[in-house]
């Protein structure tokens, strides 16, 4: 904020726009990916107001920015979009697919000038008066006749969501308003039925006013009393109420000009303001007004896929990563304090200190939640990843003459964002290729009686300690035979007894991946090595299924985040080390006996039937000893890289959740060790690399 | 980069302020602007395979930090840790590290016209790291280029990749 001071302290008093066109150029670009995600999803036939509003507000903002901060190029080209979309929105033109496509290009094209802007106006700015003319013509009701104006998918949206089996019963929307409860988390059971029974509806929450009360839209065929019975598990009948909401909405669907939500806040104030107002009372009142703007997006039959795409302004903040970067660490440091300060407590007489005790105790509960919160600020729905594919995807097949659905599973599956913008590349490669090679032509699908158009699913799901991606296509899958001649020629080592799973493992050699082995092989090798690289770099692991026909999966495993993990402290010595927990297998105490030595080197431990390696943690990091009586006793059986290895060590510490810390940021790489943490006491100890571990004792 | 033309930069960005410190019989000064801040000594935990003149790394309010002792890098007879052991955290570029000194002595003014090109001289310090030493009446000071210093290979300081 100096800068802001020192320019309007300037003599001139001009102010400087170009402090703001970082965030305009950001906030933009938001609006434009987001103004696609709705297009794309936009149903032309029941497309509803509030999709049509959104897109309009899209195009809307990005225009208020260009035009403030004299971008005219793109004002010009947001304003023709604007003009078309409100004509939209009055419903006084019918979308048509050709508007769709005419949209996105301009989407694309605004997005284009915008970069060049942000490069400093260098280079030629792409023509756009062709488009200009096109949307103004189809703002003016002519059809527009570009030759080559493609018919594909647009009236074919990729489902982003599963859309549920359509139901033969009518369907009805209605408000169902819980609370006042004490905990109000308990409604958000609620939200689960809907998840877990299916064909019960679709529910959605809506804002509430008051922190006991929730309030849910629901669209469903049930009848009050089912939906009563149903929800009489989680809070008792006296709690609910619910309201049906079809006559508002069709009033609001009549009206041309409905109001957009932005306009619908006012009403919040004034019956919040009113005093003594009884509690019932406000909680309908709320959910008149807020009907009065959601009722209209919730048409009966409108895709499921709206509630993602039509997500308002966000209440979100943008904020620098290095700021949260620096929470997370002061909080740390925080916890280490408080469990300082508990530990020398321990000692005191409670009747004594009575009162610093308590105030300790509310300590610990308070910066344990607050450690959690700060945490959680760094993780984000894989929906930001999901959300770029069906743009890509529906270029990607028209250009290739194919037809993909494309179907996403678990998008609000959290991830850490340092995560989600590494994982962004290496599936954007795995999309592409299951619809470059996967997905068959048209014809050729028919002929092998399997339907004309080609699915590609891709789903996030949460598995014990870590987060599964799977990218899924209903192909041609890959051939072994093909694969291993491939491989011979290349003078790798094969045989015709390896399982499936390594011959797929081929296509991650580097050099595999030739263009004639492309088209040769089904063609998974482009560049897999470089995103099995990418992957193991996340501490992640690809594994890949085929089934030659009938299609294939790569499923790529992540840790959950890069910052937290469970770890396990050991003892050498007077030093302490974290081992993985998800590396660690066993642990045991084990008599001198029962260890062999191979070699007159090597130690081998028998484990039940197994012989593993023993690796003596006190000679790999040459802890020094001071107690010579003494020796390493416990073994902790780890597991890496599908080997297994046993460690040798003092004690058993503890487990514990460990905020993983970089080494090499300010030191360098240790064998060994994959990074550092802090303990409790606030000395740092090491974090053992369990990989490297095992590979040292291949050799 | 010679001798002359290291001090001329000093020289001309006029004078510069130096913080000093102790090593055995010795007086440094180093940059000022390159000091985060000054701290006591606690002991570091040890990082295995490391060379002798690094203790280890210690926590700074969750950064970690590796500890430079700079009595055994520069060969000095004795290497005591006691409460007047001090450590200076430095802000290298993007890199921070601690070093170990015997104490810190104060926060010096040095005019360019008191600066003094080092002889060439047999030292256990890398002599592009010395910038020349400076005179305040009976006192020498030797001004060390620290970045050069802490960056150099032997430090292993730098991320080499094995």
């Amino acid at each position: 904020m100096a800068e802001t001071h020192q320019d309007s302290g300037g003599a001139g008093g001009d102010f400087d726009l170009t402090q703001f066109y970082q965030i305009f150029f950001e906030e933009a670009g938001e609006n434009l990916d987001q103004m696609e995600q709705m297009l794309l999803n936009l149903n032309l036939e029941t497309a509803d107001d509030e999709e049509l509003n959104g897109i309009f507000r899209c195009a809307h903002s990005v225009k208020g920015g260009a035009a403030t901060f004299g971008f005219s190029d793109v004002a010009e080209l947001t304003h023709q979009m604007e003009s078309l979309l409100d004509r939209l929105r009055r419903h006084e033109l019918q979308p048509t697919a050709i508007m769709i496509d005419v949209l996105l290009e301009s989407a694309d094209a605004s997005r284009s000038l915008l970069a060049r802007h942000q490069a400093g106006g260098e280079g030629d700015a792409p023509p756009t008066a062709d488009l200009v003319r096109r949307i103004s013509e189809l703002a003016a009701g002519r059809s527009v006749a570009p030759a080559a104006a493609p018919v594909v998918p647009a009236s074919k949206p990729a489902a982003v969501v599963a859309t549920p089996a359509a139901s033969v019963k009518k369907t009805r929307s209605l408000e169902i308003s819980i609370g006042p409860i004490e905990r109000p988390e308990q409604a958000d059971a609620i939200r689960e039925l809907f998840r877990d029974i299916p064909g019960l509806g679709e529910i959605t929450s809506l804002p509430s006013e008051r922190k006991d009360v929730r309030v849910f839209m629901v669209e469903t065929a049930s009848t009050d009393d089912d939906l009563l019975d149903l929800f009489a598990f989680h809070v008792s009948r006296e709690h609910i109420s619910i309201r049906s909401v079809d006559a508002v909405a069709e009033g609001v669907v009549a009206t041309p000009s409905a109001p957009a939500p932005s306009d619908a806040s006012p009403g919040f104030g004034f019956f919040d303001g009113a005093p003594g107002a009884p509690a019932e009372q406000i909680s309908v009142s709320v959910a008149a007004t807020s009907t009065e703007s959601k009722a209209v997006s919730r048409a009966p039959s409108k895709p499921a896929a709206g509630a993602v795409a039509a997500q308002p302004e966000a209440a979100t903040i943008r904020v620098a990563i290095s700021k949260v970067d620096q929470l997370i660490n002061l909080v740390g440091e925080l916890v280490i304090t408080q469990a300082m300060l508990a530990q020398n407590s321990r000692a005191l007489d409670p009747a004594v200190y009575q009162q610093l005790l308590t105030g300790l105790a509310d300590l610990d509960r308070n910066t344990r939640d607050l450690q959690e919160s700060v945490m959680s600020i760094r993780m984000i729905p894989m929906s930001i990843v999901f959300s770029r594919f069906p743009r890509m995807l529906r270029d990607l097949a028209s250009k290739l003459g194919k037809k993909v659905d494309f179907v996403t599973q678990g998008e609000a599956t959290e991830l850490d964002k340092g995560l989600v913008e590494k994982i962004t590349d290496p599936l954007t490669h795995l999309v592409r290729n299951s619809c470059d090679h996967g997905v068959e032509m048209p014809a050729d699908r028919l002929a092998a009686g399997k339907s004309e158009t080609g699915t590609i699913t891709l789903s996030a799901s949460h598995q014990g300690g870590s987060i599964v991606i799977e990218v899924r296509d209903d192909g041609r899958g890959m051939s072994r035979e093909k694969i291993l001649k491939k491989a011979r020629e290349r003078g790798l080592d094969v045989s015709d007894q390896m399982s499936d799973g390594e011959v797929w493992q081929l296509i991650f050699a580097p050099g595999f991946s030739t263009a004639e082995v492309v088209t040769d092989v089904s063609g998974r090798g482009v560049g897999m090595d470089v995103v099995k690289k990418n992957i193991a770099a996340l501490n992640g692991t690809v594994e890949i299924d085929s089934a030659e026909g009938y299609g294939m999966k790569v499923s790529v495993r992540l840790p959950l985040t890069l910052a937290i993990m469970d770890g396990m402290s050991v003892g050498v010595g007077e030093e302490v080390y974290i081992l993985p927990l998800s590396s660690v297998v066993e642990s045991f105490q084990v008599k001198a006996d029962a260890v062999s030595t191979v070699g007159q080197g090597s130690q081998l431990v028998k484990v039940r039937d197994e012989y593993m390696p023993v690796i003596e943690l006190e000679k790999v990091f040459q802890v020094p000893r001071f107690d010579f009586e003494k020796s390493s006793d416990i073994m902790v059986v780890v597991e890496a890289d599908g080997s297994r290895v046993v460690l040798l060590v003092d004690e058993l510490l503890g487990q514990q959740q460990v905020v993983v810390k970089n080494l090499e940021s300010n030191y360098r790489k240790v064998p060994n060790v994959s990074g550092a943490t802090i303990l409790g006491d606030g000395k740092v100890a090491l974090i053992l690399d369990t990989g490297a571990l095992v590979r040292r004792s291949r050799h | 980069m010679g001798m002359m033309e290291k001090l001329d930069d000093v020289a001309v960005s006029g004078a510069r302020e130096y913080l000093t410190f102790r090593l055995d019989q010795e007086e440094y000064g180093i940059d000022i602007l390159k000091v985060q801040e000054i701290r006591g000594y606690e002991p570091p935990t040890r990082v295995a395979n490391a060379p002798d003149f690094i203790k280890g790394v210690v926590n700074l309010r969750g950064t970690i930090v590796p500890i430079v002792d700079m009595r055994l890098k520069f060969s000095c007879s004795k290497a005591e840790y006691n409460s007047f052991t001090v450590v200076i955290i430095l802000n290298l570029r993007s890199r921070i590290v601690g070093i170990v000194v015997d104490s810190v002595s104060d926060v010096m003014e040095l005019p360019p016209e008191s600066l003094k090109s080092a002889p060439d001289i047999d030292s256990v310090i890398d002599n592009g790291a010395v910038l020349g030493l400076g005179s305040l009446g009976d006192r020498m000071l030797i001004l060390l280029d620290i970045e050069r210093l802490m960056s150099s290979p032997d430090m292993g300081l730098i991320g080499a990749a094995d």
